[in-house]
Parts: C-alpha cells; sequence; structure tokens
C-alpha cells in the first residue's frame, strides 16, 4: 500500500522524492507514545488556568484578586498590571490586550490568570476572583460596524480594513445579469489537541523556555519577547507535538500566560485548555455576508463582476485585513473577467475574534462566486460544467488587480479530469443499510422522499504570504561522515513536513540516513505553517541547505576522481562523471568528514494592493475542481453526501500519500462548512461551545473521494510542487450545496436559493417548499 | 484526596496516587498513572479520544468514573500490541491513517474492539461502528483503508 503510485520508480524504496513514505512519527503515534504538548510535564510543575469575560462588552469596575490568593494551593493571580511588556499582541497589529484593562470586548477575553498545585485550586481561584463588570451594549452586526456613525468599540476604530478593487470599465453592462448574496457561518477549526503549553523559567527569571503548540515558533517568540519585556533571545521556544492547527494557533493564546505565570512562580507552569474554552480561546473562520452581481455576453463569457463583501473580524484584528485581500482578490474565481467592481470591509464587533482559517477568505468568495456561475449557468442556458470551461483562465491571463498569473493554471484539466472520474454506484436510498441513507441508522427517512443531486466547484487559491510580506524560510543541513542531520523551524502541525524533509534530502545528497534534529527556536524562522506554504517554502529551504552541501560533496568527489565539480553529479546514491560514467558511493566520498549549512529560501517579491485594488500582491496560485453527489431528504432536510470527486492542481506530488491524506482532510472540512459547521453568536455570546453541538463531519458521514493528481511541475517551485493544504477544501464546499440546490430543484422546479451556509435542514425544507430563503434572511 | 484504590491496567494492578474524589478514569490513567497515550479533546464522549476497554468493551474514559471500575480489566493503547506494534497499528501507519495523530490512540483502540467483534467488518460497518471516533485532519478514507487492509490480512491468516 505504501508505494502504489510510484511502482515504477525504481528508487522509491530509498523515500525519496514521488515515494509515498511513511511517517518518521507515525509508530510513537499508533503506539500513543509522541508527546503532544498536552502530554509535556516537568517536576515541580504548577498548573495555570484563565479568568475569562462573561460578556461580549463591559466595563470593568472592580478586580479583586484577593480572596484568590487565600485559597490553599494557589500560588499567584495575575492581572493587566502584572504584563511585564507591551501588554498588546497581534499577528498585523498589536491591538489585542494579554490580559484586559477596563474593558471586555467579546466573551471569553481573558482578564485574569492564576497559578496552583492542581487543576482544582486553579478553578477555586477563578471562583473566588471579584470582578464587578457594567455591561455595556455590545455591537454585534457588521453592517453597524461599518457605519461611521456608529460607536467605536475599540482604540483603533470599528474598520479594520476597507478594500476596494476597480478593475477595467465599470460601466459595462452584460446581456445576462445574475445576483445573489451568501451568509456565511463562523467555522471553528476544531483541532483534536487542545491549546496546550509548558513554560520553564530560567533561574532569576532572566529567560524563559516555552513548549508549545504553534504554528509559527519565530512569530510567537518576537511576540512574547516584547509582552515579557525580555530580549527574544531569552524566550526558547520548542515545539510540544502539535494536534492539528488549521490556522487556529497562528494567533498567540496561551503562550504569554504560560511565561507569565512561570516568571512569577520559578516553577514550570502547564496550561491546558478545555474544550469550552478553546472555543473561545482562538481565532474562527470570518462569518462574511457577500453579494455578488455577475455580468455575461450573449455567449455566457464574462464581462464584469461586481460585489460587496462584509467579513465580521469580531473583536480584534488578528489577520483580518490579510483574509480581507484573499477574498476580495479571489471574486473572479479561476475564470477570466475584464471588468470588476469590488468593495470589501473587514470590521471589530463585539463577537469572537476571526483570523487565519485553512482557506483563508478564499473559501467565502468561493462559495459565492461558485453560486453565480451556476446561477449564471442556468441564465444562458447552459450546463455548469460548460459555463465554467468557456470562462476558464489559463497560465497568462490577467486577475483584477492586474496580475498576471504566472502560475501553471491548469482549470480546464482540473474540470475535465474531475468529470471524467467515475460517479457512484451506489443506488439511491438503499434498503440494506442505515447508514446508506440521509439521517444515518436514526431511520427517520422515507426513502421515497430521498432525491439525488449533483452540483460542482472550482477554485483558485493563492499560495504563500502576500502583499510584501518578506516571507522565508530557514534550513540547515548536516553531515557528519555520512549522516545527515536536518534542523529547521518549521511547525509539524500533522500535515507531514517531518515526511517529506528527509524525503528531498535523500533524493539530494544520495545518503540515506536522515535525522531531523528538534524543532525550536535555535535557528532562523521558517514562517508559519500555513498558506500552503511549508512545502514550497520549508521544502525550498531544505533542497537549497542539501544542495549547497551537495556542491561541497562533488569538489571532494572531483579532487579524489579527478577534474571539476561540474563534471559530476548525484545519481541515486553515486557520484557519477558526467562524461564518462564513473561512479563512486556518495557515503564513500564523505566518509570522515563534516559539513554544516544553512540557507535562507525566500520567494519573489509582493506588493501591496494600492487603493483602487492593482497590484502583484500574491505569489503564486493552485486550483482545484470539486464534484459533489448528494441524496437529500426533502421532507426532513437531510443530507447524505454519496461521493466528493476531485482533480488537483498540485504542480508535483512529492508524496502522493500524503498529498491523498491532505487532500480527503480538506474535503471533510469543506463537507463541513457546507452543512454542518457553525459557531452560533447570539448577541454576542457563543451557544455550542461543545463537539455535543458544533457538529464535526464522522465517518459516517464522510463518502468515497476520487481523486486525479495533475502534475504539472511548476517552473516557480523550488521542487516544482504547490502547496496542496488549501485547496481541498475549497470548492468542495459550493460544490456539496450546488448538488442539495440539484436535488431540490428535481421536487420543485425553478431557481433555488440557499444562501445561509452551512444549509441547514430547515433551510432545505423551506427551499424545496418554494419558499424564498433570500427575503427570510432579512426578517 | 479520597481513599487510595487500584486499577487493574494492561495486565497489571496500580495503586493510584493522590486521588480526586468523582476524578474520570481518563484524568487518573493521564494525571495519576502517566498512561498518556489515551488522550483528552471534548471531556464529554462525542469524540473517542480518550477510548480504552473495559472488560473488552469501548468506552470512553472521560464518561466513566475511575473508582467504579476497580475490579474490572481496563486496557489503554499502551496495552495493545503483544509484540510492541499490533496489526492494526501497523497498517495505520502504512495506509497513512495518521497525519496529527491526535486522535489515532482512541481510533486504534476503537479498530481494535471493531475487528474483534467484526472480523468481516464491511465498509458500511466500519462506519457504524466508529461514528464515536472524530478525527480533523484525514478525512477517515486511510483510516477505511487501514482497517480494511487488517481484515483482509487476518482473513488471509486463518487456517
Amino acid at each position: 500500500m505504501t508505494t502504489t503510485t510510484d511502482t515504477t520508480n525504481q528508487t522509491a524504496g530509498r523515500g525519496v522524492i514521488g515515494a509515498s513514505v511513511t511517517r518518521p512519527d507515525g509508530v510513537a503515534k499508533v503506539r500513543g507514545e509522541f508527546e503532544f504538548s498536552s502530554d509535556l510535564s516537568a517536576d515541580g510543575a504548577l498548573w495555570g488556568a484563565t479568568l475569562r469575560s462573561p460578556y461580549p462588552r463591559a466595563r470593568i469596575v472592580r478586580l479583586d484578586t484577593s480572596p484568590a490568593l487565600g485559597i490553599a494551593g494557589v500560588t499567584c493571580v495575575l492581572t493587566a498590571e502584572d504584563v511585564p511588556g507591551r501588554n498588546a499582541f497581534g499577528l498585523v497589529d498589536a491591538d489585542q490586550p494579554v490580559l484586559a484593562v477596563d474593558e471586555v470586548r467579546f466573551v471569553g477575553e481573558p482578564v485574569a490568570i492564576v497559578a496552583a498545585e492542581s487543576p482544582e485550586a486553579c478553578a477555586a481561584a477563578l471562583a473566588a476572583i471579584i470582578v464587578d463588570y457594567e455591561e455595556l451594549t455590545p455591537l454585534i452586526d457588521p453592517e453597524v460596524a461599518i457605519d461611521p456613525a456608529s460607536e467605536s468599540i475599540h482604540p483603533s476604530g470599528n474598520v479594520i480594513r476597507h478594500q476596494r478593487i476597480e478593475c477595467g470599465d465599470p460601466t459595462v453592462s452584460g446581456h445576462f445579469v445574475v445576483e445573489g448574496t451568501y451568509e456565511i457561518g463562523m467555522q471553528d477549526q476544531a483541532f483534536l489537541g487542545l491549546e496546550a503549553a509548558m513554560a520553564i523559567p530560567d533561574p532569576g527569571g532572566t529567560g524563559v523556555e516555552l513548549h508549545v503548540a504553534t504554528q509559527w515558533l519565530h512569530e510567537d517568540q518576537a511576540q512574547l519577547a516584547a509582552s515579557l519585556a525580555l530580549p527574544p533571545e531569552a524566550v526558547r521556544l520548542t515545539l510540544g507535538g502539535v494536534g492539528g492547527a488549521f490556522g487556529g494557533r497562528e494567533d498567540l493564546s496561551l503562550q504569554v500566560h504560560t511565561c507569565m505565570l512561570a516568571l512569577r512562580t520559578g516553577r514550570p507552569v502547564r496550561i491546558h485548555y478545555s474544550r469550552p474554552e478553546s472555543f473561545v480561546g482562538h481565532v474562527h473562520r470570518h462569518p462574511a455576508s457577500i453579494t455578488m452581481r455577475h455580468h455575461a455576453d450573449v455567449n455566457g463569457r464574462l464581462v464584469k463582476i461586481e460585489a460587496r463583501f462584509v467579513l465580521d473580524g469580531g473583536a480584534y484584528a488578528s489577520t483580518s485585513s490579510a483574509v480581507l485581500v484573499n477574498a476580495v482578490t479571489h471574486t473572479q474565481g479561476p475564470y477570466r473577467c475584464d471588468n470588476a467592481v469590488v468593495d470589501g470591509w473587514a470590521v471589530r464587533t463585539n463577537n469572537l475574534p476571526c483570523g487565519a482559517m485553512r482557506g483563508f477568505g478564499v473559501v467565502q468568495a468561493c462559495i459565492a462566486h461558485e453560486a453565480q456561475m451556476d446561477k449564471l449557468a442556468e441564465a444562458c442556458g447552459m450546463s455548469p460544467l460548460e459555463v465554467r470551461r468557456i470562462n476558464a483562465m489559463a497560465t497568462g491571463d490577467r486577475l483584477i488587480t492586474g496580475q498576471i498569473v504566472e502560475s501553471v493554471a491548469p482549470v480546464l484539466r482540473c474540470i475535465d479530469e474531475t468529470d471524467r472520474l467515475p460517479l457512484p454506484d451506489v443506488p439511491l436510498a438503499p434498503a440494506d443499510h442505515p447508514y446508506g441513507l440521509p439521517g444515518g441508522a436514526g431511520l427517520t427517512t422515507t426513502p421515497s422522499d430521498v432525491v439525488r443531486g449533483i452540483g460542482y466547484g472550482v477554485s483558485i487559491k493563492n499560495l504563500m504570504y502576500s502583499e510584501g510580506f518578506d516571507d522565508f524560510s530557514t534550513a540547515r543541513c548536516i553531515v557528519d561522515n555520512g549522516q545527515v542531520t536536518l534542523k529547521f523551524a518549521t511547525a509539524e502541525v500533522g500535515q507531514g513536513f517531518v515526511t517529506i524533509a528527509p524525503q528531498i534530502a535523500r533524493t539530494v545528497l544520495g545518503l540515506d540516513a536522515v535525522d531531523i534534529d528538534t524543532i525550536d527556536t535555535g535557528v532562523g524562522s521558517a514562517g508559519s505553517t500555513s498558506a500552503s506554504r511549508q512545502t514550497w517554502m520549508s521544502g525550498g529551504a531544505v533542497d537549497a541547505a542539501c544542495r549547497k552541501v551537495r556542491e561541497k560533496i562533488l569538489e571532494a568527489a572531483a579532487a579524489q576522481m579527478g577534474g571539476a565539480s561540474v563534471e559530476y553529479t548525484v545519481d541515486n546514491t553515486d557520484v557519477v562523471h558526467l562524461g564518462d560514467g564513473r561512479r563512486m558511493p556518495v557515503v564513500d566520498i564523505v566518509r570522515d568528514r563534516l559539513y554544516d549549512e544553512t540557507v535562507e529560501y525566500h520567494h519573489r517579491p509582493t506588493v501591496p494592493l494600492d487603493q483602487s485594488g492593482r497590484g502583484d500582491c500574491h505569489t503564486a496560485f493552485a486550483f482545484a475542481a470539486h464534484r459533489a453527489v448528494v441524496d437529500v431528504d426533502v421532507e426532513l432536510g437531510l443530507v447524505k453526501v454519496i461521493q466528493i470527486a476531485t482533480a488537483q492542481d498540485v504542480g508535483r506530488a512529492l508524496n502522493p500519500l500524503s498529498v491523498i491524506g491532505q487532500i480527503e482532510g480538506g474535503i471533510a472540512q469543506g463537507l463541513g462548512l457546507a452543512v454542518y459547521e457553525e459557531i452560533i453568536m447570539d448577541g454576542g455570546h457563543i451557544r455550542n461551545a461543545s463537539f455535543t453541538d458544533y457538529l464535526l463531519p464522522t465517518i459516517a458521514d464522510m463518502p468515497p473521494v476520487e481523486i486525479a493528481l495533475i502534475e504539472e511541475p511548476d517552473p516557480q517551485a523550488p521542487l516544482g510542487a504547490k502547496g496542496v493544504g488549501e485547496p481541498p477544501c475549497i470548492s468542495v464546499t459550493p460544490a456539496v450545496i450546488a448538488a442539495i440546490r440539484d436535488a431540490i430543484s428535481q421536487v420543485r422546479p425553478g431557481p433555488v436559493d440557499l444562501p445561509h451556509i452551512p444549509v441547514r435542514p430547515m433551510d432545505i425544507v423551506r427551499a424545496a417548499r418554494g419558499e424564498s430563503l433570500s427575503r427570510a434572511m432579512a426578517d | 484526596m479520597s481513599k487510595p484504590y487500584q486499577l487493574h491496567v494492561n495486565g497489571q494492578t496500580l495503586d493510584v496516587p493522590d486521588p480526586v474524589p468523582g476524578e474520570s478514569l481518563m484524568t487518573v490513567l493521564r494525571e495519576r498513572l502517566g498512561l498518556r497515550g489515551t488522550k483528552t479533546a471534548c471531556s464529554e464522549g462525542e469524540c473517542g479520544s480518550c477510548s480504552v476497554l473495559v472488560d473488552g468493551e469501548l468506552m470512553c474514559s472521560c464518561l466513566v468514573m475511575a473508582a467504579a471500575v476497580t475490579d474490572r480489566a481496563i486496557t489503554t493503547v499502551e496495552g495493545l500490541g503483544d509484540d510492541g506494534i499490533s496489526d492494526i497499528q501497523r497498517a495505520f501507519v502504512e495506509c497513512g491513517a495518521v497525519q496529527c495523530g491526535f486522535c489515532t490512540p482512541g481510533l486504534i483502540v476503537a479498530a481494535h474492539a471493531l475487528l474483534d467483534r467484526h472480523p468481516d467488518a464491511t465498509t458500511d460497518t466500519v462506519r457504524e461502528e466508529l461514528a464515536g471516533n472524530l478525527c480533523r485532519c484525514t478525512g477517515y478514507g486511510r483510516i477505511i483503508d487501514a482497517i480494511h487492509s487488517v481484515a483482509i490480512a487476518r482473513r488471509g491468516d486463518r487456517p
């Protein structure tokens, strides 16, 4: 099973690029021996815990910690006054307090932290702290937040960013015009491994060592140093085992708190969040309201898109400005369009803060543009695939920002290969097993109410960071007597960089023994494990560091074998003379020698968007298409996804098994957003902060996935490989929604609107009855 | 502190030091006995990350009070695999069923229970039996693949 896709690769057995090598941490993980950050402990460690705001907006009138200090086992209680340095953090703007000062702005905002000998003593301490709040009227409607007349809920104002894009001729209008408004709910990353960290103070409080599950060690280090008033080198971070991330660990959560308690008490401190705490303790996917109007000519070709985006950023900025730019710059989807007028806002409200989640703004844009493409198809009398094919962009096309798509852009291939994948042979409403029916084993479905639908979605996703961010990754390659050791700070969050890094080293160096050193801040930054960037960026850094060592190895080979180093190359495990074919094993050349090279890999520069939304703001792009087949019980509004088919532009699959894992996992998250997952906010309060009430797809909900990998190596990518993490979770959501619409339209002819995402049972039932949901939404 | 008691875990009888009244089996395994292969992810029986076998029966250890199972045989992920690694554990690694790995120990325990009860499990049976174990990374496809590969291999191994 491990090498099914590379049986023709004769070097697969060595675990080089292209082989489905298994995870180096796999055995430890299946035996329960892998140490996640929540499994760490140290002698004499205290427990830490956080007191959080119960209100979405309130003034802190009185904060008295003294009753907590009298409780047995309680060691210390800290508030805003105790933050040693800057009482603010944030990935783009430091606008969020480490601990609240005077005012709280969302339910769950940290107000005080405690350290104690046991979790029970921590809980007693939190209960004993006296906080008198004066409740203020929360701002919960993002549309109100845009209004300049509204009261500001933050010193930096309510509008985090407004971005406009004007492209071509705004007066153009189409023969066909379709419009829709889409309301997308707040999605949670719902990583299984809850937030956890352990801080160990240096003697005398001169520094601290933090073991934490994070996506970006060096960004944490820089922000920690500022808030702890320590030099960055005194704050040393080691990656604690990470139980998934998906964007939710890019911002700080418990890092500063854990370090503050350890430095104050002089003892190791552990903080573990509970699941309800995690729901308010990290940022989420932005809820979005998106209106789009698509204009097409008489042949169905897009001539103009008008769009308006409103993203609810919650109380603090996090990465809202970058999410907004991603959303508005992906308005057109993977389609050509010469004219556009787009306005987007990311605003502050007293809802939960939102920031990075897999797909980062493009998920929301894609749901809207793909629903629009289906409306356009219907208006033009074309099939959903036909309208997408005639509009599909290709390499060299210009985006509405003016940027040329230089990446390999096999959009048409994605569509065609998805279309060619086999349809499921599962009968409608199978009687033999209840899990085949919508509603599953609950046996609620009457088979005669079940209708099957098919829908499509196609996406474009930017890779890496944008708008002028100096994005780089660092890798060190040491070869000592034939043993390779790779050192990098790349956060392994489950995606499998620890699998492909040794594959790269074996391929470049022709050496088989490759170890990975501890992932920590003892080497330069790797940047964040986000934006589908680590295969390209850290893969590029590992490749470059290994190539630098290889140059030295080839020099040594030339000295031993004669001639110049340029006359030699590495072939499999040998150094080979390019002219006469003489060979010598690499292990023999490097015997008793030491090589040590560190390289920073930077991607091409980008620029910020200007005021009219022009600029080469993105680095590269990847594409995907999805087809969903669903069975819908139109009477009860239940959905059973029967199959997902996808063709994805991966550039080059460095490890096909890992790529398939990313694709299937991304599809599950996109399916979740389509029909299950939404954080319900009510007046600024979260109503479903648990896995009982926030529904994730289970193994029973997840259908078989048919996959076609499109491998057209991208010349801009260091290894030809594009990031594969985000594209799978983007167009699958609109594909599932389109399939539900298709099913409903079979019992209720005419246009079907499902403007709320996720699609809820009541939406399906009402749509099947012919009710207009768009109007109902405005009630 | 409550009265000290013993638990029978993975074939050993262990004293539970410093117990707190009402503690869950999950907490006792992790914090009192240092068996941290059992994971905490929801603490309300929804995710299966803390799955253990109690007298062979699959349970969420977060929902079981430790003091209530003092006379039962408890098996955790650490107690599976006589030769260090079971066929199911090996298949999870080889089939790509592991990514972040946080759900993995619970799924491994649940998969052992599943194949013990249903050696000829169909995909529908696998889906039904493992619906109590959430995984956020893999989309479950490789997990189903791993379990089928073990079921097939075990059938082939039968006389």
